[in-house]
């Protein structure tokens, strides 16, 4: 028996995730296979074998060209009943999630989202997120062919030697999948963004106003980071939802997060906790987010960011 | 263009959350309630789609039967009809779910005609299982993609925008179909008193949930590890600037 990796990739770029999804698998059965659609992905098949995987199933179809949750969540279905693995496992991102859904109703078989830690046997035992991670679930996945993901950021990608066997799996798809195929795509302007971000400047409700921002961006700016902000601001309309940290926006991971005037909610933190280091800005030194962070500093943001800001040019400009 | 939104009550988000002594259930002894935060986006979708293109919204929900108080608030947002699956049980598994939900559909369709467009949030924010929505538009036959952060009508087709890593992804999806949407493709409205009023007055159907339970079985809730830090004072006011410089010198930030 083996499990069966589902490689997350846009064009053949490799989402960086999935090295987590092949490195948390090999915690579920040690013959780590991986499955790559789409002929771009042929590429990929030594970082899969760097990555501990033992065989690397490649499936080449027109329809998965490019993104389409059906037609790849039917290519994930064929591929199961061909191999026949004992575990399927993807990493718990929003395509992740999508492709394992689909080929889990697909197969009728259940599918557990965001595993944390999984106990193997007849019957598995698993911890899971739920909340966006502030409480856990403990559940039992009885099923023939086991589907998960694991939580995005729960293991870390690391190294392992795998054979690396390429083989080509044939899957018939129907034209009629191409309906949920992507038809069209805006690239983003290049540069950095909050999910990639090394460092993101955060403001929350003690920011005060939309205009009250500028100094946050002037920062970022300044450092190569970006500005992120919690519910609280894009409920009052001072920022886009594109900019919000948390766990229905966007789950951050930069070196360093710096939270101005955010008092921290379970909602925010969700979106915040994976970040190396955080510095909390603010006037409240009881505030959740000062008492969960590893710095902090206890002032008004709107006095604070400009010194930093002013204490930055004058060491760049030295 | 008729449109159906499914959304589920859960604990309103943010605050901390305890849970029960036999670890079945949340603690809701001190916790408000509110619509799933993708799903109050949802049913704001839905309104929006009917002032523009006509037709009819309903809201139906899977829950306890105090998730009534959420149809109300979708009803006093402008949505027109209301249907429970009351459940009397803790949370049902996301395949039982899925079931219940997609007969429930396909008799409210036999009677009323189908729905051009079916709406889910991307996930609840509760359980988060990330599935009920593709389960039900594949029992339905339906096209169904998630993440959806825009939607544009063009006759028999609806242009749905999702965010990705790489940019914007358009997809042109045939109705009918389903759509799994995020919280950020609009800012919710508030209730009018009128509306509150109204919603008052709305018929909430009952219709009794049926479903075979899943390969999913909770067992027990846990509590996350508090993250425990010891906070590094880095000073008070303007005058820790220099401390904090020098931590972004210390962790290569200062390029």
């Amino acid at each position: 028996m083996s499990v069966l990796v589902v490689i997350e990739h846009d064009r053949g770029t490799l989402s960086p995730a999935s090295l987590e999804a092949l490195t948390a698998a090999r915690t579920v059965d040690a013959d780590v296979h991986a499955l790559t659609l789409g002929a771009s992905a042929d590429s990929l098949a030594g970082t899969l074998a760097a990555h501990g995987a033992s065989v690397v199933h490649q499936v080449h179809h027109d329809l998965l060209n490019d993104f389409g949750p059906e037609a790849w969540g039917e290519a994930v279905a064929q591929a199961v009943r061909a191999l026949q693995p004992a575990a399927v496992v993807a990493c718990g991102t929003d395509r992740g999630n999508e492709v394992m859904a689909q080929a889990a109703a697909r197969l009728d078989l259940p599918f557990v989202a965001n595993c944390n830690e999984i106990t193997v046997g007849d019957t598995w035992s698993i911890v899971r997120v739920r909340w966006g991670g502030s409480l856990l679930e403990q559940c039992t996945l009885d099923a023939a062919t086991k589907l998960v993901t694991f939580a995005h950021h729960a293991v870390e990608a690391a190294e392992a030697i795998g054979a690396g066997s390429v083989s080509a799996l044939a899957v018939e798809l129907d034209a009629s999948l191409g309906r949920t195929v992507v038809a069209e795509r805006v690239e983003r302007a290049a540069g950095v963004t909050l999910a990639t971000a090394p460092l993101v400047v955060g403001g929350g409700r003690g920011v005060g106003s939309a205009e009250a921002f500028a100094p946050l961006e002037e920062l970022a700016g300044l450092l190569g980071g970006v500005v992120g902000c919690s519910r609280a601001v894009t409920n009052n309309g001072w920022r886009n939802h594109t900019d919000q940290v948390g766990q229905t926006g966007t789950r951050i991971a930069p070196d360093l997060y710096m939270a101005c005037g955010i008092s921290g909610a379970i909602q925010h933190w969700v979106g915040a906790m994976a970040s190396k280091k955080i510095l909390a800005i603010n006037t409240d030194a009881e505030a959740n987010m000062v008492t969960k962070a590893d710095y902090a500093v206890i002032g008004d943001l709107h006095k604070v960011i400009p010194a930093i800001i002013e204490e930055v040019r004058r060491r760049k400009g030295a | 263009m008729r449109v159906l939104v499914c959304v589920k009550r859960v604990p309103a988000p943010g605050a901390k959350i305890n849970i029960t002594a036999d670890g079945q259930a949340v603690d809701t002894a001190y916790l408000a309630f509110t619509t799933s935060p993708h799903e109050e986006c949802a049913v704001e979708a839905a309104v929006q789609l009917v002032e523009q293109h006509g037709g009819e919204s309903t809201v139906l929900t899977l829950g306890p039967a105090e998730a009534d108080e959420q149809l109300r608030y979708a009803a006093s947002i402008g949505v027109n009809k209301a249907v429970l699956l009351p459940i009397t049980e803790n949370d049902w598994d996301p395949q039982r779910t899925a079931a219940a939900i997609a007969t429930a559909i396909r008799d409210l369709e036999s009677a009323d005609g189908a729905f051009d467009l079916v709406l889910f949030g991307n996930e609840s924010a509760d359980s988060g299982n990330f599935q009920v929505g593709v389960r039900v538009a594949h029992a339905l036959a339906r096209p169904i993609v998630n993440g959806i952060k825009g939607i544009e009508v063009q006759g028999d087709t609806i242009r749905a925008k999702r965010e990705s890593d790489a940019g914007v992804e358009v997809y042109a999806v045939p109705t009918p179909c389903v759509l799994g949407v995020k919280e950020g493709i609009n800012l919710p409205r508030y209730p009018t008193l009128k509306g509150r009023l109204a919603s008052k007055k709305v018929d909430v159907a009952q219709v009794s949930p049926q479903g075979d339970a899943g390969g999913q079985q909770m067992v027990t809730l846990l509590q996350a590890a508090e993250q425990v830090s010891q906070t590094v004072m880095l000073g008070t006011g303007p005058e820790a600037a220099p401390a904090v410089v020098d931590l972004l010198e210390e962790l290569g930030l200062l390029k």
